[in-house]
């Protein structure tokens, strides 16, 4: 991958204008090139191939390789396909109008994006300035750490699996048949990842069990940001007997080990799944609010504030428009991290057999059965904790990365 | 040092009063009768209502919450956290008796924490980018990432279940009252090798990690480039003057990784079966003890803040550049 962004900029130059060597920067000469040729315009109803004719090899390479895989599973497990598509469960409406949305989105982007490419005149300081945006310029850092990309790719692919799960997972994940036949049977072809005591197909529960616990660390880790981020800003920027109140509360949490509170409130509340998301949310935002706090105290002496403030805009957009935008990138690399430790702290409770409850299927509970058992039967562990842990390691990987990319102390050096 | 604790002490009382109060609402906010607080559902169902209606009077429960929260204070004040329903017995005695056992797994864990990751944080600076430092760097992050309690897992199938050679669970053997005294702790010993080895190896990797970053920070300080040009041995260079400042911010770090510890500590003491303060609260929500549940908040922040305290007062030692009275020190 980081191949290809090295790559990319000298085939990036045969397009009209789009970076000259950096350090003409400045200069305002409206290189006008020739548009490719829109003759190229008919193969980009192949999702990627018009691209790669173009010589945009990352994106062809990309829509391509992505339009296969849908296709693939449409394709190889056409009797789910057509079933789920007229199932009235939610899951499998799910599944497969994404695949066709998916599809769709896919065609239409890559004809829309050759039409852009074969007829805009992009002139050069325009370019430049477009490929040099802070944004820009934290993506492609991002894109030169070869293992942070990685990572973003093994989450898209188990995203993905989680979304297609009613499709890709070869048993029902709950269905027990006869027990006393299938039970405990080790990994091999017909069950990849064995089978447990009531003989459910391990895999099929490993595939939708990344639905569970992709989604809770996702949406927990939003509400505890969320939240943090709001009770950080308004400690930090109004200060005095707020700001002392707020901060009291933060230090009542944070004393509390994290995993004991989170232990009595889903005990006591008997968590379904939204009141996990809450649950793990409501105890995680401390770190992110005085983060965000300290990053306030310190922004809101800056001029451009005390410019905001002067004109007279309201709290509220000071706040939340030249403030929190200010303290976010680091709060995003937090982010990715917690969301590993909310995956790994969902799968605590449910490995304890309090969070998710059986017999909807998470990779932590399918590993609450008997102790016995989980020792005998190596496999029954073995397999849910493996994708747990690349999951988050993939997550540590990719807040890395961020970090790298949005680091501001080194985010302009080596580009402009 | 007096002043100073009487100051951390006093600084102490309001945290504990707000999660005591934290912990207060969170049990009457949870759904159902506060009744349940005191005696358990399963019996209410077959008492007559009458009865019920007696000791709903007895603990006050008829009265308006705000009453009943300044008795509940008092009665913490005074030490009293009530009655376990499973266990029949005082809480605070329950208490007692889990918190050796997990203390005996947090403070070994530390130790491993401290001797393994600091080393191998120095190793791994001194010897930058070489296949050490890239291994520990590598194998730091994958520890890092790995839940605790499914390594304990694995770790149990591998060296217990199948090699045996250390036992799958328990802090002792059954045949552990025969032993000799130097068998004894030999049994006690090998039964902690697995529960501190998991608990101690993710926290070491975290320690590694910021160990090594810190150690190359200070290598490049102006002050190592003058003890390297007095013509010092490399050896003094990195152990006296480099180590020292590099190890003041990890004394933090291991007072703020405490939370952690006993959370993960959960985890593993279940695993194990290891009667300490986190397999007790996970009994206690399994059967809805709910003093129980309190009195382990409780109990987790106290280890907490204490350790804090601890944290701060061995930062004072190591860093000559703070005192714990507030005093200015001169050189």
């Amino acid at each position: 991958m980081a191949r290809n962004a090295r790559r990319k900029r000298p085939v990036r130059s045969a397009n009209p204008g789009a970076n000259p060597p950096a350090g003409t920067g400045g200069a305002a000469s409206a290189v006008q090139a020739a548009a490719p040729d829109p003759a190229l315009r008919p193969f980009a109803l192949v999702p990627g191939l018009a691209h790669l004719m173009l010589g945009r090899r990352r994106r062809g390479f990309h829509l391509l390789f992505f339009t296969l895989f849908l296709l693939l599973v449409v394709v190889v497990r056409w009797r789910a396909f057509t079933d789920g598509f007229s199932s009235p469960a939610l899951d499998e409406w799910i599944a497969t109008r994404f695949i066709l949305t998916a599809l769709a989105a896919c065609v239409l982007f890559s004809f829309l994006d050759v039409h852009r490419l074969t007829s805009e005149q992009l002139d050069a300081a325009a370019a430049i300035a477009k490929g040099k945006s802070p944004f820009r310029v934290a993506i492609r850092r991002f894109g030169e750490n070869k293992l942070a990309v990685a990572a973003l790719y093994l989450i898209v692919l188990f995203y993905l699996v989680a979304i297609l799960a009613p499709l890709l997972a070869p048993y029902d994940p709950a269905a027990i048949e006869n027990p006393t036949e299938t039970q405990y049977l080790g990994p091999s072809l017909q069950h990849l990842f064995g089978t447990d005591e009531f003989g459910r197909d391990l895999f099929s529960r490993a595939v939708f069990g990344a639905r569970v616990s992709l989604a809770v660390g996702l949406l927990a880790v939003l509400v505890a940001v969320t939240f943090g981020t709001v009770f950080g800003s308004l400690a930090g920027y109004f200060g005095g007997v707020l700001d002392n109140v707020l901060m009291r509360i933060v230090d009542v949490i944070i004393a509390i080990p994290t995993f004991f509170l989170l232990l009595t409130l889903v005990g006591v509340f008997e968590a379904n799944l939204l009141a996990l998301v809450l649950i793990l949310g409501f105890t995680s935002w401390t770190g992110t609010a005085r983060f965000i706090r300290g990053e306030i105290l310190s922004l809101k002496e800056r001029e451009f504030i005390e410019a905001a403030r002067a004109i007279g805009l309201p709290h509220r957009l000071v706040i939340f428009r030249h403030l929190i935008p200010n303290a976010l990138a680091p709060v995003l690399v937090s982010a990715a991290l917690m969301v590993g430790g909310m995956i790994g702290a969902e799968a605590g409770l449910s490995f304890l057999g309090i969070g998710i409850r059986p017999p909807t299927p998470s990779w932590g509970n399918m590993m609450s059965g008997g102790q016995d058992a989980l020792l005998t039967y190596w496999w029954i562990a073995l397999f849910p904790g493996l994708l747990l842990s690349s999951t988050i390691l993939a997550f540590n990987l990719l807040a890395d990365g961020l970090r790298d990319a949005l680091d501001p102390k080194t985010l302009m050096r080596r580009y402009v | 040092m007096a002043r100073f604790f009487a100051k951390r002490i006093l600084q102490a009382v309001p945290l504990l009063f707000g999660i005591a109060t934290l912990t207060f609402f969170i049990i009457h906010l949870a759904p159902g009768d506060p009744m349940d607080m005191y005696l358990e559902p399963r019996m209410q169902r077959q008492m007559d209502p009458e009865v019920i209606e007696l000791i709903r009077q007895k603990y006050g429960l008829d009265q308006p919450v705000h009453v009943q929260y300044v008795k509940w204070l008092g009665n913490l004040a005074q030490g009293d956290l009530g009655e376990s329903f499973r266990h029949r017995r005082p809480v605070a005695s329950l208490i007692a008796e889990r918190v050796p056992y997990t203390l005996q797994l947090a403070i070994l864990a530390l130790l491993f924490d401290a001797l393994v990751g600091i080393a191998l944080g120095i190793f791994s600076a001194v010897k930058q980018y070489s296949l050490v430092d890239k291994g520990v760097t590598v194998g730091s992050l994958v520890i890092y990432s790995v839940p605790g309690f499914w390594l304990a897992l694995m770790l149990v199938i591998v060296f217990s279940v199948n090699l045996g050679w250390f036992p799958t669970s328990q802090t002792r053997s059954l045949d552990y009252e025969f032993l000799s005294l130097a068998g004894k702790i030999g049994d006690r010993l090998w039964h902690l090798v697995l529960p501190v080895f998991v608990l101690g190896v993710a926290q070491a990797a975290g320690t590694a990690r910021y160990m090594r970053n810190r150690l190359l920070e200070v290598l490049s300080e102006e002050y190592v480039v003058a003890a390297r040009a007095r013509g010092l041995r490399e050896r003094t260079v990195i152990l006296k003057h480099a180590l020292r400042n590099a190890m003041i911010p990890i004394l933090t770090i291991y007072g703020m990784s405490l939370p952690f510890l006993l959370g993960g500590a959960v985890l593993i003491e279940k695993v194990f079966a290891w009667p300490g303060l986190g397999l007790l609260g996970v009994e206690a929500v399994g059967g809805r003890d709910y003093p129980v549940i309190m009195a382990t908040m409780m109990m987790g922040a106290v280890l907490v803040i204490l350790g804090n305290l601890m944290a701060d007062v061995t930062y004072a030692i190591v860093d000559p550049r703070i005192s714990l009275d507030g005093k200015k020190r001169t050189a």
